[in-house]
């Protein structure tokens, strides 16, 4: 099943991506070969094999409850577009 | 209740803050409010290069919580990214659980009216809570911009979702009742709803009675009290039944409660939500849990709310009525079992005391359910900072048992108590109220009093009853309350009869 232009123009949307007529087409047709190499994969058999959710042999990496040093609120904010009162300021969304 | 057209059909999510010291993946502390910006790291920042470590706090009150909520726990989770953009999270992701959450498949019996009914617990998950956005620009609906606040960034959470078991607002209530109360004496959150750290979420559908299909869902957000959650739900079944009532169709989306306007306001429709792309985080290896591990957590557990119930009925006899109460805070239930310790009644489950222990823990339930919780409402305050210690309420209880003052006498020095947290003996020392149980000094009162007033005594001798009450009143008038009510009542009878 291929992915169709409507579908990357929902990705973009999401992603908050602005794409062009022409951008559109590139896409669908590269993400298509992306997915289309991906997919021999699925040639695999994989019955008996558990779904990876991660590549490193790690497990139950924890640390203990303990509070450590924040940052300076002038260092929080110091690569902040905009900020106000220690604040970030951002555009309103609703 | 067939006198609605509708069943009703709800779900709730709840999302609890866990009270660990440090948050979820980092070491910035998780104190409620601070100044803007100042609880805040790299980490919980979503600056490039950082990795999240798990603090192990959270893993085990998650698994506490699920093991209280009777759910199975997981031998393999993990965390996911959930993706969108919203300014209160810095990442543009939530660090959340999607499809191996830690406990799963639990359930909880309510109470309603007597009668016991299951509610299904579909999951419980752990993930991080989002910053604060505070509107500038005057009012929210004329703001220009937000201003980020990122300081509850991070800070802990489980959300629990329940199955769609519930059809009744009443029912809805006293699931998120049980459901706080069991959290509460879990100690894995302070439940604290005007701070937001218990928050509540719903989804609302409504069918025709009888079918089988659900109907379309709302999901209800932002209800931040239990007064809230009533009001919004009878708003929002209201305005779906009208729809539906009108031939109309129902659209799937997320709506807020609006408690200045009193309704429910569409946020965004079904296809602009939902899509959050979850995948694994690299970030964070999966957790295995082993046997040993639940089995620890399990053996943390303390009594239940309902268990509590049950012992405080079959150990001291207390009405089931006063017993739900008693038991639907933590802090209402330790301080009465402190209590019963003070009273020398405390027994251990299965155990049953005797009709003078039974007395005993009643006027402890008493006094709690009455004066003591008035008090404390009336001055916005909990058990656990009641300024009249459980120690100090079983000493007044001793003074009124042993007859040095009146259940009257009582009231007074309870006030002051309240007040000054001085210790009874005291107040009654100091204030002169011990009670008068000199025979030889009652009479000379009684006498008096009849004596002053022949036409009550007239009208005693003519079968008015309210007689005798006027003058137990004069007597305790002159004595200032302090006379023993049983003596008075002796005296003034034998009097009476002399005339
Ligand atoms: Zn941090």
């Amino acid at each position: 099943m291929a992915l169709t232009k409507e579908e990357v123009q929902h990705v973009a949307k999401l992603a908050r991506l602005e794409l062009s007529e022409d951008e559109v087409d590139k896409y669908t047709v590269q993400l298509n070969a992306i997915l289309e190499y991906a997919r021999k994969l699925e040639a695999l058999d994989t019955t008996n094999v558990p779904p990876t959710a991660h590549a490193f042999p790690l497990q139950n990496v924890m640390r203990e409850d303990k509070v450590t040093a924040s940052m300076a609120q002038e260092k929080v904010v110091s690569n902040a577009p905009d900020e106000e009162d220690g604040f970030f300021k951002v555009p309103r969304i609703v | 209740m067939r006198d609605f057209d509708f069943e009703i059909v709800m779900g709730l999510e709840v999302h609890a803050e866990l009270h660990t010291k440090s948050k979820i993946f980092c070491g910035c502390t998780t104190e409620f409010g601070g100044e803007q910006n100042t609880h805040v790291c790299p980490v919980c920042l979503g600056l490039p290069g950082v990795l999240p470590v798990l603090n192990e706090k959270v893993a085990d009150y998650a698994m506490k919580a699920g093991l209280a909520l009777n759910c199975k726990i997981a031998s393999f989770s993990k965390f996911d990214r959930k993706n969108y953009f919203y300014p209160d999270l810095p990442k543009a992701y939530q660090i959340s659980q999607f499809d191996l959450p830690i406990a799963s498949g639990g359930y909880i019996d309510i109470e309603i009216e007597g009668k016991k009914k299951r509610i299904g617990i579909t999951r419980v998950h752990m993930e991080e809570d989002a910053g604060k956005l505070v509107h500038g620009g005057g009012s929210l609906a004329y703001a220009g911009y937000s201003l980020a606040d990122y300081n509850r960034t991070g800070v802990p959470l489980i959300e629990i979702v329940s199955e769609p078991d519930i059809r009744s607002i009443e029912e809805a209530i006293a699931y998120l009742d049980l459901l706080k109360a069991i959290l509460e004496y879990t100690e894995v959150s302070d439940c604290k709803m005007e701070q937001g750290s218990l928050r509540c979420d719903a989804n609302v559908s409504l069918r025709p009675w009888g079918q089988k299909e659900l109907g379309t869902k709302t999901e209800l957000k932002n209800m931040n009290s239990f007064k809230a959650l009533q009001k919004a739900l009878e708003y929002e079944i209201e305005r779906q039944a009208e729809v539906l009532r009108e031939g109309g169709k129902i659209i799937q989306e997320t709506r807020m409660w609006d408690e200045n306007k009193g309704e429910t306001i569409s946020l965004r429709s079904k296809e602009e939500a939902h899509d959050y792309r979850y995948f694994p985080d690299p970030d964070l290896p999966p957790i295995i849990i082993s046997e040993e591990w639940v089995e620890r957590i399990r053996q943390t557990l303390p009594e239940l709310p309902q268990a509590r119930q049950i012992r405080l009925v079959e150990s001291y006899g207390l009405p089931s009525y006063d017993a739900s109460v008693i038991t639907g805070s933590k802090a209402m239930a330790d301080y009465f079992d402190q209590a019963c310790s003070a009273y020398g009644i405390a027994l251990p489950a299965g155990q049953s005391t005797d009709d003078k222990g039974k007395e005993r823990a009643k006027q402890i339930s008493n006094y709690m359910m009455g004066e003591l919780s008035r008090r404390l409402n009336a001055s916005d305050q909990g058990y656990q900072d009641s300024p009249i210690t459980p120690e100090n309420l079983v000493e007044l209880l001793t003074l009124i048992e042993g007859g040095t003052i009146s259940g009257k006498i009582a009231k007074t020095v309870f006030d002051e108590m309240f007040e000054s947290g001085k210790k009874p003996k005291q107040i009654v020392e100091e204030k002169g109220l011990v009670q008068i149980s000199d025979e030889g000094a009652i009479a000379a009162v009684v006498s008096e009093v009849v004596a002053k007033n022949p036409q009550v005594v007239a009208d005693f001798k003519a079968g008015k009853d309210k007689a005798v009450g006027f003058f137990v009143g004069q007597v305790m008038k002159a004595t200032r309350g302090k006379a023993n009510p049983g003596l008075v009542n002796k005296l003034l009878m034998e009097e009476l009869k002399k005339q």
